[in-house]
């Protein structure tokens, strides 16, 4: 491809996510004329895909890997990895990663739905919130983690299935509440996938505590001691569509060998 | 220290270009009269330059630019709290009107941002009491006579004295800072939160915080109307809000969309009827009264559409571009990669590619506009896509108030670029 300075080789992905092209639709029953064809590029488009989302994780891994990350920058590549597993549910094959048997490489999928899964809103850790901003957090004071907002009444239906996964994870940082910003974090996706304000005044007419809390969390958050790799991982948001991914376990030594291998691939 | 030279060219005139010896230029900033010129780089230091009095003995002279003071705005600080580093790269300058023989200027890294007073001392008292000429001290019992210190000319001296400090205030990295038009007052943000500071009260500010709907859709730096602080402010959340939003053309839908629709900078126009935003592919221009869709957007690199997976791997995607009006609001400025930048004429819908570089631009030669060749056969001075230099990203521009005299920085380099003179 000539000379290609500063601009890695990979012209499958460049070209495959070039504007328009969604998703392909998995029935490969119907219509084999159009599977033989399509053969090659669908699991080559799912590859990528794949490959994308695996690049993506990596990045918010090195995002969370940060005392201070970027946040702008975290939640682009956060809303990213969302859009690919929406489009992997959709088309069937998030469904379809979660039942494979488990080979080594099939491993590195579950795990990383596994990593997507994730909820450490087990970690119900209620503890108080961590020092404020001086001055500047005295307004957002707001009691916690309760979802006196009724954006989260819908919320909160969604979230039941996922209080009964089990969660071996211990959380070893003395970040007593980072699950509350798991909570949080959660509850902001999810407050927009079931509300989508169609007007500026919809957005701003009801005071949102949670997303207070959010940031009182991230306060308290940064200034505690610097997050392991393994932690960073918890703070990823959970899908909400991950009723079968309820024997996710997995342990620390687990979880660095997959991320050898995501960052190596 | 610093090596300048001149060049001249045709179209475009290279007036200057100035260079750091280690450290990446990270902000760039004329004055309002555009006498002065301010950039910031990554070591914390500032350093301005003043425009060169015209005079008739050297009319070609005209425009050109010296330093006129240097100072270490910033210094790299530790976070015992959260353990970190803060940087002290100078993120933004921001000048304040002229009020007295003063100048003042707002230069914030990612946490603190100061207000320093630069001023000029051209006289030195002399005939001190209790020490001599070189400043040490006397003997008060050796003193029999005394006097009245006088103030005697002296070579001219610039000092910049820190006047105030704004300090933990940013959770996050601080992006933009904005002085209101009542100059009392002024706004920082970060990527969470914005702040608003009275010069006078260092230790308190009153701050607003993103509501939730950011998350969906990142929002791009702050700026205020020059109209007046009662007048909207892009993005503030204060007693009322207008959201400028342009539909999602489904067609063009990939991936990256989110990503590349993410502001990297917003400029209102002069006259403050348009504010201009600046996204990754594209500058759009937008009218106040209509925020469903811009009334013009410019394609600034649309060859990298094709390559927005590789630019995600290597981070590039993530790259904020600045954009920049004329004095006139008839020509925005944006740059882009391979130290390319390109003007947009708003009139007659011409553009310009234009390159910021040394080897390029000898001695009298004229600044060739380049282009980019996207496929098929590369002509004699085209560069192909895969050719260009994605290392070398013109981030910051700056445009002088009212003439045609451009600072453009390149790395560790500045070029101040004008009108050719003849």
């Amino acid at each position: 491809m000539g000379e290609e300075e500063g601009l890695h080789q990979t012209p499958f992905l460049d070209t495959m996510f070039v504007r328009g092209l969604k998703r392909k639709c998995f029935d490969g029953e119907e219509d084999i004329e159009g599977t033989l064809a399509g053969i090659k590029a669908i699991p080559s488009y799912n590859l990528q895909r794949q490959s994308l989302l695996d690049m993506s994780l990596v990045k918010l891994q090195l995002c969370h890997m940060l005392v201070e990350p970027n946040l702008c920058r975290s939640v682009l590549i956060a809303n990213t990895v969302r859009q690919i597993q929406e489009e992997m549910t959709q088309d069937g094959t998030w469904q379809m990663i979660n039942t494979q048997s488990t080979g080594q490489a099939s491993l590195d999928r579950l795990v990383s739905t596994d990593i997507l899964c994730r909820s450490s809103r087990d970690h119900q850790a209620e503890g108080k919130h961590g020092p404020a901003y001086g001055t500047f957090n005295k307004d957002f004071e707001s009691d916690q983690a309760q979802d006196n907002s009724e954006t989260m009444s819908t919320a909160s239906a969604v979230q039941t299935p996922r209080n009964l996964q089990s969660n071996v994870w211990e959380m070893e940082s003395p970040q007593e509440n980072k699950g509350n910003f798991q909570k949080s974090l959660d509850q902001i996706f999810e407050t927009l996938e079931n509300k989508s304000p169609n007007t500026v005044e919809d957005l701003f007419s009801e005071v949102d505590n949670s997303y207070y809390d959010l940031d009182t969390m991230l306060t308290g958050m940064m200034s505690n001691t610097k997050m392991g790799h393994c932690d960073s991982l918890e703070t990823f948001p959970s899908p909400t569509n991950t009723a079968s991914n309820s024997n996710c376990k997995s342990d620390l030594n687990d979880l660095d060998h997959i991320v050898e291998i995501l960052v190596e691939s | 220290f610093p090596i300048y030279y001149h060049l001249q060219a045709a179209v475009t005139e290279i007036v200057f270009v100035f260079s750091l010896p280690a450290d990446i230029i990270s902000t760039v900033e004329f004055n309002h009269t555009g006498e002065l010129l301010a950039t910031g780089d990554k070591g914390g230091r500032v350093v301005i330059f003043q425009r060169e009095q015209e005079s008739k003995n050297q009319p070609h002279r005209r425009g050109e630019y010296n330093v006129y003071s240097t100072f270490q705005s910033h210094e790299p600080e530790f976070d015992y709290l959260k353990s970190l580093e803060i940087e002290e790269k100078i993120n933004k300058i921001r000048w304040l009107p002229q009020q007295n023989a003063a100048y003042f200027l707002l230069s914030t890294n990612d946490k603190t941002v100061k207000l320093w007073k630069v001023s000029e001392r051209d006289k030195r008292p002399e005939g001190y009491n209790l020490k001599d000429e070189d400043g040490r001290l006397r003997d008060p019992s050796m003193i029999t006579v005394l006097r009245v210190p006088v103030l005697r000319p002296m070579d001219l001296m610039v000092e910049a004295t820190p006047r105030r400090v704004f300090a933990n205030a940013h959770t996050y990295h601080i992006n933009s800072i904005s002085v209101n038009s009542d100059y009392e007052t002024y706004m920082s943000a970060d990527d969470l939160r914005i702040n608003l500071w009275n010069f006078e009260i260092t230790n308190q500010s009153f701050s607003i915080l993103w509501r939730v709907w950011l998350w969906r859709r990142p929002w791009g730096p702050v700026r205020s109307s020059p109209r007046g602080s009662s007048r909207l402010m892009l993005g503030v959340v204060l007693s009322s809000c207008t959201v400028f939003e342009e539909p999602e053309d489904p067609s063009n839908r990939s991936f990256f969309s989110e990503i590349i629709s993410s502001i990297s900078d917003v400029k209102f126009s002069h006259s403050g009827r348009y504010i201009m935003t600046r996204d990754y592919l594209t500058v759009k221009v937008w009218d106040l009264n209509m925020e469903n869709r811009p009334i013009e957007t410019y394609q600034v690199h649309d060859y990298l559409r094709s390559k927005l997976c590789s630019l995600y791997e290597n981070d590039c995607i993530f790259d904020k571009f600045e954009c920049v009006w004329n004095g006139s609001d008839s020509v925005i400025m944006t740059g882009s990669y391979n130290n390319f930048f390109r003007m947009f004429d708003r009139n007659t819908k011409r553009d310009v590619t234009l390159e910021a570089s040394r080897e390029n631009s000898k001695p009298r030669a004229i600044l060739k506009p380049r282009k980019v060749c996207v496929g098929g056969k590369r002509r004699k001075d085209e560069i192909s896509v895969d050719s260009l230099d994605f290392s070398k990203k013109i981030l910051h521009t700056a445009w002088h108030p009212s003439e045609n005299i451009i600072a453009v920085a390149a790395t560790n380099n500045l070029y101040i670029f004008q009108d050719k003179v003849n």
